[in-house]
């Protein structure tokens, strides 16, 4: 075995009382949010801000899903700031409701209204009252201030909230499994719903952004895209007879966890599914939550993925890799990347304390052949002064880190959000033995085509 | 489907030929409208984005940033600052105590470390509401560092985009006056209002040299600080664009004596006409100035001209909808468009002012819709009451296009193709061809049936 190369690069000098962002390797928590809630059927996002948080979060999640995304806003001028926000709240649901006619309205906050103490329940409350003999929506409000946490907590609080908020009574037992996926992509989500179908199980997605983020060419222009979760079946969510939230980095209160406090659904926590052994274990948990043996059909797509690791182990190993993102799809690519030999030397995340660095330890174990420098609460300036030093093969990521790849004539596999440089981000597989298999053959090709074009003869055979 | 417009919006929309104009514009967007439109910040951030070798900090939670990091397609023929994100990333802790130490401090570490030629802070919604003093930090740094370090007060909520821009010009017009005028020719303009996409500005950079004008000042396509802080010694202030540098302009006009034209690079009349209005102004002195001028116009449109003709003969008769950030973009489209045979039905921008419709409805035909700040409802609904072949717009646009089986331009400011001046024209009529004739078209569900039904192919219909 070699020596960890991690463990004999210098590290960077110690970092002054305060360092500045320079390129944000995170995104803002009323982001997520929104995400989460236009995974809902009939449901739109509502900012409660001024407009540019609106506007500006759908041009950024247009560029990747390509979809129409319509993120209402309360549009807050000078006025609402000092005076409060409400009333401007309160119309600009009434003329959401006029408009696009939803079932559900999914509210979050940002930093500003949150900052002006506007009392969000309060004013919901207030306007289910004033507006009782109309044929209201259901209302889910979350706490998105864009100054505390990332993205990824405006997902996770957003789910939690909608479990919370509909999930009010214990419903009949029903026989379903709720999933609470994480930010995966509309293809993952996909996958997991065949995965539960072949288990012969109904599965609550939650939520389930596979159709509203990435619908078919349609006549007319719809108003809220079809898909996402059925009210009616989070209403049932506490019903099921487990629950299984991917991510080993999730808050400490989440969806699962009030579903269990609440109403005893089993909650089951484990990580994404990405690589052998996570998926492994999603698939020994499904068949602990339904009772049903593995079918036939992963035991293949398995061993198809063992074959394939076998015979393209050669062209990987000992890559020197640096992964980033959200901390739960960085901790499912460092499983599968120690799985084939790959060498992470650097995990960075712009979250910080839902404990990487552990869930990489855990993921990796036993397996990787050094253990990955797992960096939490950093930007792009701060992980490129450390991948100067660590010389990476291989960048794995989303599209934010090009510049860095180009920079220094490395290949960059885009994986995650936002893939804002390629085209087709929304239907990356990356869950399952299925997306292992995809994300095998991408970064073996990956590898391969640059050492073609770095080749000064070229060659027609691996 | 319920395509009716809210009430509070149904002043903001208006059709050629129906009654006088009186259209209602440069309000807050309404609530829960979906509007297009961004914000103070964002007009801003815009407009100040490609000056290269300045830092551009904002001084509020990440977001900000992280979604304007790299937004424009600006380019920088040398340095490159402008293109990297910077953030004092506030923490809830910074919201309660004050985020005034931390934008010091990032300033300090950031100016040490790329010891840029100025520096603009751009502020927040939140810096706005806890109240930071981001003016006497500017100071205080402006002095230790020895370079100018610029507040920009734009708070999201104190306006609309517009109000952002007028941000930007006062910092940039703290800037102005500030350097050395010696050595300028009396024949001289600065280019204001191009923001260099896809290298728009040496295209028109180019024109001016061959008609022997000196270029002080990009600003702020490709711009600098240096030339920002000697621009007052043109002779001459051009401005594109709607809004975005025209109140920088004026105050120019005030504090200098600089006379300004509006002028357009988009399409062939308004790019000629520009060239011809400065060659105009500059006669006197440059008596040979209007025939070079004449001479690049021939010379340009020879080469153009037989191009054109091609793509018109498969473009003629097509409609098009537009809706753009300024709407001065728009009469230049309109013209552009009427060269390649195509109409122009529907004309929206996000931060119109009155005179400004005023003007797009003497040239738009009778019953083209006029709508200011639009949203994908109405937007969508324009489309199929028009029924086009082509929308123009930006990234948030482009989905409500494609979903309904329209082609889609992008002419914003993420484009990467050129299309100002005579060769942009061309590039312009490629992109439009391309979008316009391509054959999918014919499977999308909307054009599909009306294929079927015919039993031709859609895009020859």
């Amino acid at each position: 075995m070699t020596k960890p190369a991690s463990k004999t690069v210098p590290r960077p000098a110690a970092r002054p009382n305060y360092v500045s962002t320079t390129n944000a390797c995170k995104l803002c928590t009323p982001l997520g949010a929104s995400l989460a809630f236009r995974g809902v059927e009939g449901a739109i996002p509502f900012l409660h801000g001024s407009q540019g948080c609106a506007t500006y979060m759908r041009r950024y999640i247009i560029s990747h899903f390509r979809e129409p995304v319509d993120i209402a806003s309360s549009a807050l001028g000078e006025k609402n700031a000092i005076y409060g926000g409400g009333p401007n709240l309160k119309k600009g649901v009434l003329n959401v409701m006029k408009k696009y006619e939803p079932t559900l309205v999914g509210v979050a906050t940002t930093c500003l209204t949150e900052t002006i103490g506007d009392d969000v329940p309060m004013i919901l409350h207030e306007f289910r009252k004033e507006f009782g003999d109309l044929d209201l929506p259901d209302i889910v409000h979350v706490s998105t201030p864009s100054y505390s946490g990332t993205h990824t907590d405006g997902w996770h609080g957003a789910v939690r909230s909608l479990v919370e908020q509909l999930c009010v009574d214990k419903a009949a037992p029903n026989g379903r499994v709720n999933i609470l996926p994480n930010m995966v992509s509309c293809e993952d989500i996909r996958h997991l719903k065949d995965i539960c179908r072949d288990f012969g199980v109904h599965a609550t997605i939650l939520p389930d952004i596979s159709e509203t983020l990435d619908g078919p060419a349609l006549e007319d222009y719809v108003k809220i895209p079809s898909g996402g979760t059925p009210l009616a079946e989070i209403r049932e969510m506490s019903g099921a007879r487990a629950s299984i939230e991917l991510g080993r980095c999730l808050p400490a209160k989440t969806g699962g966890v009030s579903l269990e406090a609440a109403f005893g659904v089993r909650n089951h926590r484990i990580g994404l599914p990405m690589g052998l052994r996570e998926s492994d274990r999603f698939l020994e948990t499904l068949e602990e939550a339904t009772g049903t043996p593995m079918p036939r059909r992963y035991e293949l797509e398995r061993g198809r993925l063992v074959d394939a690791m076998v015979d393209g182990h050669k062209y990987v190993f000992g890559k020197r890799a640096v992964v980033y993102g959200e901390e739960d799809l960085v901790a499912g690519l460092c499983a599968f990347l120690a799985e084939i030999g790959v060498d992470v030397v650097l995990a960075g995340t712009g979250s910080q304390g839902r404990g990487l660095d552990r869930a990489v330890a855990e993921v990796t174990g036993g397996v990787a052949r050094i253990s990955p420098e797992v960096r939490q609460g950093v930007d792009f300036h701060d992980m490129a002064a450390e991948a100067e030093t660590l010389k990476p093969d291989l960048l794995i990521g989303h599209s934010k880190g090009y510049t860095y790849a180009r920079g220094w004539n490395v290949p960059l596999v885009r994986v995650g959000f936002p893939i804002h440089d390629r085209f087709g981000g929304q239907r990356r597989l990356h869950l399952g033995y299925k997306g292992a298999l995809e994300l095998f053959d991408r970064i073996v090709n990956t590898v391969l085509e640059k050492k073609q074009a770095d080749s000064d003869i070229g060659y027609g055979y691996m | 489907m319920n395509t009716g417009i809210l009430e509070e919006r149904k002043d903001q929309i208006h059709r050629a030929g129906e009654g006088a104009i009186d259209i209602a514009c440069n309000r807050d967007s309404l609530a829960g409208a979906v509007s297009q439109r961004a914000c103070v910040f964002c007009g801003s951030r815009v407009v100040l984005y490609p000056i290269a070798d300045a830092l551009h900090l904002v001084h509020g939670p990440i977001g900000c940033a992280v979604y304007t990091w790299d937004i424009r397609g600006a380019l920088s023929s040398g340095p490159e600052l402008h293109r990297l994100s910077f953030s004092t990333d506030l923490q809830e802790k910074d919201v309660i105590f004050g985020g005034e130490k931390k934008l010091e401090a990032a300033l300090d570490e950031l100016i040490d470390r790329h010891a840029p030629k100025a520096a603009f802070v751009y502020s927040t919604c939140i810096v706005g509401i806890i109240g930071d003093d981001i003016e006497a930090v500017c100071r205080r740094v402006s002095e230790s560092k020895g370079i100018p370090v610029l507040p920009v007060q734009s708070e999201g909520f104190k306006g609309n985009k517009r109000a952002g821009y007028l941000a930007a010009c006062k910092a940039m017009s703290r800037l102005v006056g500030t350097g050395d005028t010696s050595g300028i020719s009396p024949v001289s303009v600065n280019i204001l209002g191009d923001f260099n996409l896809a290298g728009e500005i040496w295209i028109v950079r180019d024109y001016f040299r061959r008609m022997g004008v000196e270029v002080v000042a990009n600003i702020t396509g490709d711009g600098r600080v240096a030339d920002l802080a000697r621009c007052h010694g043109a002779a001459l202030n051009l401005v594109q664009c709607s809004g975005a540098t025209l109140d920088l302009a004026r105050m120019m006009e005030e504090q200098y004596g600089i006379p300004f034209v509006r002028v357009s690079y988009l399409g062939i009349e308004d790019m000629a006409d520009s060239l011809y209005q400065v060659a105009d102004f500059f006669r006197d002195k440059d008596p040979g100035i209007v025939g070079r001028t004449q001479e690049l116009v021939r010379d340009e449109l020879s080469m153009l001209m037989p191009e054109l003709a091609r793509y018109r003969l498969d473009l003629a008769g097509k409609r098009v909808a537009m809706y753009v950030g300024g709407s001065f973009k728009a009469f230049s489209l309109i013209k552009a468009f009427r060269h390649l045979g195509m109409k122009v039905v529907v004309a929206g921008s996000q931060t119109g002012t009155a005179e400004d419709y005023a003007e797009l409805e003497q040239i738009a035909d009778p019953g083209t819709i006029i709508v200011d700040d639009a949203n994908p409802l109405e937007l969508s609904a324009f489309i199929k009451e028009k029924d086009v072949d082509l929308f123009v717009g930006g990234v948030k646009e482009r989905p409500i296009a494609h979903k309904l089986g329209v082609g889609f331009c992008d002419h914003n400011h993420e484009r990467k193709e050129a299309l100002a001046g005579f060769a942009g024209m061309l590039n312009f009529a490629r992109e439009v061809h391309a979008s316009a004739m391509s054959p999918v078209w014919n499977f999308v569900p909307r054009r599909a049936a009306r294929v079927a039904e015919s039993g031709e192919e859609a895009v020859n219909d």
